[in-house]
């Protein structure tokens, strides 16, 4: 249930990968470039947590790098040409992003519908309405950006651990928790194993849907006020095939893309992954960043294809059992 | 099981059960009695209506007439959970929990022991493993359930259901993959239970073991009770005769006798031919202008026959021949190609395509075995459906009707049509005349005579014993995965057939080539 | 050619229509056609070349999605033609631009094809792969930067007139006749229509499924190669970043609009098209009214919503009465 192995393949591909890095750019391994790893992938961490629940409960969620786009407009809008101050603009935008997960997941299971296109559709609506808000970059000046931005703790080696990271560390530690010992994830897995069944057992299918999606959008909302910290702006064009990252981010963590299996710790280390590549790439200098989107295409694959094989495998005495009813 | 002499009211009591489905009536008049503390068998062919009996039951189907009372009390679940928060729980075949969850989250899924919002994980677990132990099951909870037997999983489901206070428990199928070992396990959780005074459906169609843990019988067919008895007090034949047989008149074979069949060509031949696992090697000639009828219980290896001899399953062993000559029969369309047609038992999920038309329904196989490059022109398509919705009086005769609007009679036409427009050479039908009502069901059989009269080897899988009986020159019986005796001319009665069927073990070896 | 004619498309027509007629009344020079160097100009004009590349992808896209599938990656698919054809453009031919941008397209949904039929992975898996790999891939072949090129040959096949009908149109126009001749014109149509309603029933009445699938996914792959070289060469270049971002939601969205069902099944080419249209129509007349061209997201999901609404199988006809049928099974 907590899918060991595929999570173990996943740190394995990370601590090769780290060390092979290491072995080439020796600067590699230190706290700094690990600090501004996580740093550069704080919301990448966040989003993609919230993902993780959605997709282990058998869904997805295309919507996310609207909601965050969204989100950085709303910000900065807020705080730079509305006047409302910084803290009521989170509170609001996060409520805000919490009602259109749950308007979605209520849509999703009171119409029966794909969640892929539902949340398609939430997709076109979050970043038609972010346009609306305004089309250009707006920088945010707010103090407590720069507090914030400055804020950072010292890691030996002089490495910074930034107030951003911190969140989304503290994120994918809250994520966990709530995914491997509440009864809510315990419903989650449920869900992802068979709606129906789950259904049978007990399970508020209905609610269940509503929380995760909102759950999924709330965390959006979130990673959308980290990013603005990071990027001090603004832009309805952010965060533009966030939704690919996060996902691919979820499977190379040993998600089964199905529902049902994957953690939360799998998806860091996922992001991690996706971060140790454009970080290699960027000490290397020659190699371009689209390397990165090839390399995530083909361990996509691999895990995909690892997770189709351990499937098929664990089938066929289902499939001989099948044969048993004449 | 002691029964008290004054049992009092029934736990569970089921009076006067109706439930169709269009046309189809799945139940008519259904009585059921289920005392405490007693392991009641409930037997019947595919389509007898034990499924919808107990779907009636548990609230997953309102029902059309009747009554349920638990203990007494009128009950009317509207869904299997309410059902289950009544005292009825069910337990499938294909278990109904989450393989992908740990078999300690199964048991307590949504009622977990908690602590500041936290599931007790340690609590949990401690709980999962006594509740296993009265079961005699010691095993880590804490792995997924699917990563165990199927054994397990029925007894974590049991285990399940008995302690949201089940007191009623139906079991579907369970010992249907297991192995002897977890059957004597599984019996013995079941005598435990019901000497706890649960009351046990136990739906099964391995008579032995209905002999070995039942002490009443139920058997249905054709959507009716045809009666309750004491399972020490009823003869094997009787059994069979009940769940087979229509009535027990001495029908024989109106077709061929066995010297005319002789003289007819070899269609189809199969040597030797089987696979490990799904149904014992056998040899079967199939003759132009000759139906050979399969028998046997349900399990006992006549779908799967069926399917090797289309193509459908692959054959691991033995030679196919057709008109003598040796050939692969690897997919369907491989039989398709060698002018094999197959209308199988599931017509829904297997047969039809629901949203296309009567007229594309038709034309597919024709189609398929044309290829693209040779398609059939919207005219020919409608000739092709016009003349079939005529010759098998598909109604309503509009060929452009979506399928799934039809009747089960109608789509079996249908389907029949589908491959009669290939011009085949073996027809494979497995229960065709299951599920129709009975005008539709008397015009398949006669179809299925005019159409060997026309030349056609028909192979014809059926539980409808006297029907099978009447149309069959030749009838293979089937028994545990194997073909036991072939039965020809004269020998083609019922009593025959079900002496066949009901011959135990000792008899096996016994020669059944004529 | 009278299967071509859409059987049930009153619907759409009709959307069509009245989205024309909020176009006039934004803008009355809406109907206004000129000739002008042997080509026609003019908003509607507009709206038929502008819709092109998705027009194209809903072609392919409205098989695959009749089998029960979908394909994400046709967006990056047409990158990477895009990115072929225009890095080949001034050394070679058109004929070998063409054959090679093409040939990516059919190996790319071979690969889609071969993931769904054979590996037996969920369509949405497995071409979720090439879409995020395939802008890589692209950005490979532009080396990361915008590819132009000056190929009289290829900027005429952007922007060129056939009989007064700029070149993209024309070519769809074609695509839909040559896919609609293939289709109906052979048993493809059925067959896939078969395969979509009822992959196991299919089989055991002798289809080859896996080759239906495999082929819709090649003919996918095929026709966002097509709509990838006709949006490189309208632009005389190549962006491997940002051609076709988001154009397979709009190919999905046309689809879904052209009334064929994400669960597979009957489907209309007709239909799909005139979907693509319905989408470039609204465009168009959001860019005449004056809002910023943004509001399309909007109104697309709105539209998204509304026609996810009406197919729902909870509320659609025949679905309903197929899901009451098979809940039948005693």
């Amino acid at each position: 249930m907590k899918g060991l192995p595929p999570v173990l393949i996943t740190a394995i591909v990370l601590v090769a990968g780290f060390a092979a890095c290491a072995a080439q750019f020796p600067n590699i391994a230190s706290t700094r470039v690990v600090g501004n790893l996580l740093t550069d992938n704080a919301f990448l961490g966040i989003v993609a947590t919230g993902m993780t629940f959605v997709i282990i409960s058998g869904g997805i969620d295309l919507s996310v790098g609207s909601v965050i786009g969204f989100t950085t407009v709303f910000v900065a809008l807020a705080s730079e040409r509305w006047g409302v101050p910084p803290l009521v603009a989170f509170v609001a935008i996060l409520a805000l992003s919490a009602a259109f997960g749950a308007a979605m997941g209520a849509v999703i299971h009171v119409f029966d519908l794909p969640p892929f296109i539902v949340t398609l559709a939430g997709m076109f609506l979050a970043r038609g309405a972010s346009f609306l808000l305004s089309t250009e970059s707006v920088p945010i000046t707010a103090p407590v950006y720069s507090t914030v931005s400055d804020f950072a703790l010292r890691m030996p080696g002089g490495g910074r651990l930034t107030a951003i990271a911190i969140i989304m560390l503290a994120i994918v530690i809250g994520g966990a928790l709530l995914l491997h010992l509440t009864r809510f994830g315990a419903n989650v897995y449920a869900l992802g194993g068979s709606r129906a069944t789950a259904g049978l057992m007990g399970v508020a299918v209905g609610k269940m849907t509503v929380k995760i999606y909102m759950l999924s959008s709330l965390l959006a909302g979130l990673a959308g006020i980290v990013f603005s910290f990071y990027t001090s702006a603004g832009y309805s064009l952010s965060a533009v095939g966030v939704e690919l990252d996060s996902i691919a981010a979820v499977v190379i963590g040993g998600t089964l893309l199905t529902g049902g299996q994957g953690s939360v710790i799998g998806t860091f280390l996922g992001v991690l992954i996706q971060g140790m590549i454009q970080t290699y790439i960027n000490f290397d200098g020659t190699l371009s960043s689209w390397w990165t989107k090839i390399a995530t295409g083909v361990l996509l694959f691999a895990f995909i294809a690892l997770q189709q094989a351990l499937v098929t495998l664990a089938r066929r005495p289902v499939a001989k059992r099948a044969g048993a009813a004449s | 099981m002691e029964t008290s002499l004054d049992p009092g009211p029934p736990l569970l009591e089921v009076r006067g059960i109706s439930k169709s489905f269009g046309a189809v009536r799945a139940l008519q008049e259904v009585d059921f009695t289920l005392r405490a503390g007693e392991i009641h068998a409930l037997l019947g062919e595919n389509g007898a209506g034990k499924s919808t009996l107990i779907k009636v039951i548990t609230g997953v189907f309102p029902r059309d007439a009747g009554v349920i009372r638990l203990g007494g009390e009128e009950v009317a679940p509207r869904s299997a959970k309410a059902a289950l928060q009544a005292g009825i729980a069910t337990v499938y075949q294909e278990v109904n929990l989450l393989p992908n969850l740990s078999v300690a989250q199964n048991l307590f899924l949504d009622r977990q022991p908690m602590r500041f919002g936290i599931v007790r994980e340690g609590e949990m677990r401690r709980r999962a493993k006594a509740l296993l132990a009265e079961f005699g099951l010691d095993i880590d909870v804490a792995a997924p359930l699917g990563n165990y037997s199927v054994a397990v999983q029925h007894v974590t489901a049991i285990a399940r259901a008995i302690d949201l206070s089940a007191r009623v428990l139906i079991l579907d199928e369970p010992t249907a993959s297991l192995d002897r070992h977890e059957v004597e396990i599984l019996f013995g959780i079941m005598r435990q239970l019901a000497g706890r005074g649960i009351g046990i459906v136990f739906v099964s169609h391995f008579l032995d073991q209905v002999y070995e843990i039942s002490d009443r019988i139920t058997v249905l067919r054709n959507g009716r009770l045809v009666g309750e008895r004491e399972t020490a007090s009823l003869p094997r034949l009787e059994l069979i005769r009940m769940m087979l047989g229509r009535e027990l008149a001495e029908t024989t074979s109106t077709r061929a006798s066995a010297g005319e069949h002789q003289a007819r060509e070899v269609c189809a031949s199969f040597e030797n031919y089987g696979k490990a696992g799904y149904v014992a090697p056998f040899n079967l000639e199939l003759r132009h202008g000759e139906v050979v009828g399969l028998a046997g219980l349900l399990g006992s290896g006549r779908t799967e026959t069926a399917r090797l001899v289309f193509g459908a399953e692959r054959a691991d062993r033995g030679q196919a021949r057709v008109e003598g000559a040796p050939v692969r029969l690897q997919t369907p369309r491989d039989g398709v190609r060698h002018g094999f047609g197959y209308c199988p038992e599931e017509r829904k999920t297997d047969g039809i395509v629901a949203e296309l038309t009567v007229r594309e329904n038709i034309v597919l196989a024709l189609q398929a075995k044309r290829g693209l490059h040779r398609p059939l022109s919207r005219r020919e398509q409608d000739e092709i459906a016009a003349r079939y919705v005529r010759m098998l009086d598909i109604r309503p005769p509009d060929p452009e009707r979506p399928v799934g609007l039809l009747s089960g009679g109608n789509q079996q036409k249908v389907l029949l049509a589908r491959w009669l427009a290939t011009s085949p050479r073996l027809l494979v039908l497995d229960e065709p005349t299951r599920g129709i009502d009975v005008g539709a069901h008397a015009e398949i059989i006669r179809l299925i005579r005019e159409l060997c009269d026309d030349g056609l080897a028909l192979l014809v899988i059926s539980s409808e014993l006297d029907e099978i009986v009447t149309y069959s020159d030749r009838v293979v019986v089937l028994r545990d995965r194997a073909h036991v005796e072939e039965l020809t001319g004269e020998a083609i009665d019922v009593t025959n057939v079900l002496a066949a069927i009901a011959a135990d073990g000792a008899t096996l070896a016994h020669e059944g080539r004529a | 050619m009278t299967a071509l004619l859409p059987r049930r498309g009153l619907a759409q027509i009709f959307a069509l229509i009245v989205i024309l007629a909020i176009d006039r009344a934004v803008s009355p020079q809406f109907f206004d056609l000129r000739l002008q160097d042997g080509r026609l100009f003019g908003s509607l004009i507009d709206v038929l070349n502008r819709g092109t590349p998705v027009a194209l992808l809903s072609l392919g896209m409205v098989l695959v999605i009749a089998t029960r599938g979908i394909d994400l990656s046709v967006g990056a698919v047409m990158a990477i033609c895009g990115a072929i054809a225009a890095s080949l453009a001034d050394s070679h031919g058109l004929p070998v631009v063409l054959a090679a941008a093409l040939g990516a397209g059919l190996v790319c949904g071979l690969w889609n094809g071969f993931l769904v039929a054979v590996l037996g992975m969920q369509p949405i898996v497995a071409t979720l792969i090439l879409m995020v790999a395939g802008r890589g891939i692209a950005q490979l072949i532009t080396e990361g930067r915008i590819v132009t090129f000056s190929s009289p040959d290829l900027v005429w096949l952007g922007n060129g007139a056939i009989l007064g009908l700029p070149v993209p149109v024309a070519i769809a126009l074609g695509m839909l006749l040559l896919t609609g001749a293939v289709v109906r014109g052979s048993a493809l149509g059925l067959l896939i229509e078969a395969t979509g309603g009822n992959a196991r029933a299919s089989e055991l009445a002798g289809v080859g499924t896996r080759a239906m699938i495999l082929a819709v996914y090649v003919w996918c792959g095929v026709c966002a190669a097509l709509a990838g070289v006709i949006a490189a060469a309208d632009i005389m270049g190549a962006d491997a970043n940002n051609a076709g971002l988001w154009l397979e939601l709009d190919a999905i969205l046309a689809v879904v609009i052209g009334g064929t069902s994400l669960f597979g099944g009957r489907f209309s080419l007709v239909l799909a098209v005139l979907g693509a249209l319905i989408i470039q129509t609204m465009n168009t007349g959001i860019l005449l009214s004056g809002y910023p061209p943004e509001f399309n997201l909007l109104v697309k999901a709105v539209v998204v919503l509304a026609v996810l609404l009406l197919q729902s199988p909870k509320l659609s006809g025949l679905a309903g009465i197929a899901t009451r049928l098979r809940g039948t099974k005693p």
